[in-house]
């Protein structure tokens, strides 16, 4: 029961990144990739009717987390303490630049609420990096299942009291930015054509190559900080199945964007975060909390919710799950096809 | 923690506050926009179209204010509250992950297709998206309010060894009998609001001889809402939820009702101040036995007052919770005599000419903002000490490990970032109000986000 929780829970985090991955990353390249009024409001006017649906994802998953492992909740957020009230206000401010920004037609309100949704974009996939990077290194939990994270301490990542940032989050945070600038200009460039579109695709080759690069950095550094995340793969090789479609993702990316294919370049860094991700969680599998002091880990078992609480659970979220996808295949056969700017609302 | 404790405290207080300021009026407004929708369907009247794209606008940025604001909720469990969390996790997280999936992807999916779709794809679909929007906004409030209904009223739980508490029985929680009286005033509550903002632009339009046409839709259907949203806050949900609080908040009820000393044929403060130095209501204007006759349905009836209870279990802050109190109380009964005589002159024909009362309706637009926000501030600081009620005490639910110091710098980030968002909001219903329902044509060009 509690691995089929972890299973879900990690599932729609991979769901987040993967839908708001694209709309963060359309952020990063907001300023670069268009070069106008008309070409920006071409980039809002693609994500605008599901950025805020994505985002859902993470508000959902976190509070399935908070339901099926309370302590685990209860630990991060509180250790997290200082970090995520500023991806809080990043969040906040970079929603309220994707829909004010159109509200007045002037060039400087336009040009301010630019930086803000590139500023707020480009930080926060930094920070989810280096989040799921302090995840990975393990946090300075106490016997009470409790820390506080000051945002860095002595740079150290072997350090007994580690901060938030240090060379390996902060690598981490890089890889993430790199990661959802391709699969963000790859969703850019499926969605329009001209010189924004040919502007995208030369974006995300760029990036792509930085991706390669930084994988394999953060990997090696990965199995130095944290050794034991191999052992998860070797008692269970199946799990080596995971990496395979994070490099066949990688690979894809780089092929379909010499091709020109947008469509398969898009689905390729969509599989590329999705087996980044799930072996990464793979590998934690089955803490969901390693400790600095690894006594002090929080696992599956001491940090989930009660069994009745959990079956309860799998009913009702399930049944959830299926309306929100069938919304969202729905919404975004619906709004399908290129970005035309004459086919308006009101 | 002692500080730690006063400034999460006061954290929480006031994002909350904040937030609720924009669901209340995006909860009203979703049932009068499908309202407005439904009777245009019906008979086809564009102006009924009309008006509620015109509402669609003013309920599209209210909500992305309300979306916004609501984030950091959900996350202050974790990062303020984590004791708590931990307590009472395993039963107030069933509730709010049920927000999340079956209130925020229905309102997030169907919110984007009402305020995109209409040309797209035709009238149905945008009466059904509107339809939807308003049942999502509204099961997203019973999700909260069955939450809150919990602390205010523990039900389903069992104690474990550890000193927590586990889920024994998930329909005691979700058909909580404090949840149904508390969700059935906080709606009427919001229906008051959006009520009263529509009938108060109305008001605005009329007497000002702009869009006088969509004004006098606004102060009909608006008036029409308002009057039975206004006395379903008395009768039936306010005397339920008072009910509620006699059963099973007693000591909070002689707090609100400034009753210090149990009393046989206990009457009912209208005004007065209560003087907490020594235990009495300065200058008080009491109807004599009605306490006894509402809480009891009997003139005779002992009510008990504050003396009855150890002073550990008082609410903390017996003044503000008294005042929050009566401004909810006063304030709904005015709004019940405003709306009675609209409705009245409404009905002669006589109110586009009444120029007084189209004023009284323009100005009154704030205070349902007020009631309902006094009305939270009654619940929840009536709750006090305890956080989940004769379970758990607030103080025991701070994060043991953030500093004060931490808190209160994102308690300063917070008010000033509220602030900014709060002018924009302002400037930004200023200019949709100044521009009114007609010309949509103008505002063509800027469709980008969900807010159009």
């Amino acid at each position: 029961m509690e691995t089929i929780w972890f299973i879900f829970v990690a599932l729609m985090i991979a769901v987040y990144v993967l839908l708001d991955g694209f709309d963060l990353g359309a952020g990063a390249i907001h300023l670069i990739a268009a070069r106008d009024d008309r070409e920006r409001r071409k980039i809002i006017r693609a994500i605008g009717p599901v950025w805020d649906g994505n985002e859902v994802w993470l508000i959902a998953g976190g509070g399935t987390l908070f339901f099926a492992f309370p302590v685990l909740y209860a630990s991060s957020f509180s250790g997290f303490y200082l970090p995520l009230i500023v991806v809080l206000w990043l969040l906040m401010l970079r929603g309220l630049s994707i829909e004010l920004r159109g509200h007045i037609a002037d060039p400087m309100w336009a040009s301010f609420w630019d930086a803000v949704f590139f500023l707020g974009s480009s930080l926060l996939a930094i920070f989810f990096g280096a989040a799921l990077g302090n995840v990975v290194r393990g946090v300075p939990l106490d016997a009470d299942g409790y820390f506080f994270q000051p945002l860095w301490t002595d740079f150290d990542p072997f350090s007994n009291t580690p901060g938030i940032l240090d060379p390996y989050t902060v690598l981490i945070g890089l890889l993430a930015l790199a990661t959802l600038i391709v699969h963000g200009s790859n969703f850019i460039a499926l969605k329009t054509d001209g010189d924004l579109n040919a502007r995208s695709r030369k974006i995300s080759r760029r990036f792509t190559y930085a991706t390669v690069v930084l994988t394999v950095l953060a990997t090696a550094f990965t199995f130095w900080v944290s050794p034991w995340m191999l052992e998860s793969f070797n008692e269970r090789p199946y799990g080596y199945v995971l990496p395979l479609v994070a490099i066949a993702g990688l690979a894809g990316m780089v092929l379909f964007n010499l091709r020109n294919d947008d469509r398969n370049a898009f689905l390729s860094s969509g599989a590329y975060v999705i087996g980044m991700l799930t072996s990464t969680v793979f590998g934690v599998y089955p803490k969901v909390l390693p400790a600095v002091d690894p006594a002090n880990s929080l696992t599956i078992y001491n940090a989930s919710a009660s069994r009745y609480g959990m079956a309860v659970g799998l009913v009702w979220w399930s049944i959830g799950m299926v309306l929100a996808v069938v919304y969202f295949v729905v919404i975004y056969r619906l709004f399908r096809g290129k970005v035309n700017l004459e086919d308006e609302g009101y | 923690m002692e500080d730690a404790l006063v400034v999460s405290r006061l954290q929480f207080a006031f994002t909350v506050t904040y937030h609720y300021l924009f669901p209340m009026l995006t909860m009203g407004l979703a049932l009068l926009i499908f309202v407005l929708k439904s009777v245009y369907m019906r008979g086809g009247n564009e102006l009924y179209n009309k008006s509620a794209r015109f509402w669609a606008k003013i309920f599209a940025v209210t909500f992305v204010m309300g979306v916004v604001t609501g984030i950091p909720l959900e996350f202050q469990f974790g990062t303020n509250w984590a004791a708590f969390s931990r307590f009472a996790g395993d039963i107030i997280a069933q509730t709010l992950a049920m927000e999340g999936a079956f209130a925020f992807f229905l309102e997030s999916a169907f919110v984007g297709l009402f305020l995109f779709g209409e040309v797209r794809f035709g009238q149905r679909v945008h009466w059904f998206s509107s339809l939807m929007v308003f049942l999502g906004t509204w099961a997203s409030g019973y999700f909260i309010i069955t939450t809150n209904a919990w602390v205010q009223h523990p039900v389903g739980y069992k104690m474990l060894s550890n000193g927590n508490i586990e889920l024994d029985n998930y329909w005691a929680v979700l058909l909580n009998s404090w949840t149904f009286a508390q969700y059935a005033h906080n709606m009427g509550g919001a229906v008051v609001c959006g009520a009263f903002v529509m009938a108060g632009l109305g008001a605005f339009y009329v007497l000002g001889h702009r869009h006088e046409e969509y004004g006098r839709l606004f102060l009909k259907v608006g008036i029409t809402v308002g009057v039975i949203a206004s006395l379903w806050m008395l009768f039936p949900s306010g005397h339920f939820s008072s009910d509620q609080v006699a059963k099973h908040q007693p000591v909070s009820l002689a707090a609100m009702e400034g009753l210090f000393q149990s009393e046989r044929q206990a009457g009912i403060v209208l005004v007065g101040q209560p003087d907490m130095e020594n235990r009495t209501i300065d200058n008080p204007i009491v109807v004599p036995r009605a306490l006894s006759y509402l809480v009891y349905q009997n003139w005779n009836a002992e009510v008990r007052g504050l003396d009855a209870f150890p002073e550990k279990n008082w609410p903390q802050n017996i003044p503000l919770l008294y005042y929050s109190y009566h401004v909810m109380v006063g304030l709904g009964t005015i709004f019940i005599a405003i709306m009675i005589v609209a409705a009245f002159l409404l009905w002669r024909g006589l109110l586009y000419r009444a120029r007084w009362m189209l004023w009284v309706l323009m100005l009154a637009l704030p205070f349902p903002f007020i009631a309902n926000t006094a009305g939270w501030f009654t619940a929840e600081l009536g709750r006090q000490p305890w956080l989940a009620y004769g379970l758990f005490r607030t103080s025991e639910g701070v994060s043991p490990l953030v500093s004060s110091g931490s808190v209160l710098f994102t308690l300063i980030g917070f008010a000033g970032m509220y602030l900014i968002m709060g002018l924009l909001y302002i400037v930004l219903m200023v200019r949709e109000v100044a521009h009114g329902p007609e010309g949509e044509q103008e505002t063509l060009e800027a469709t980008e986000g969900l807010t159009a």
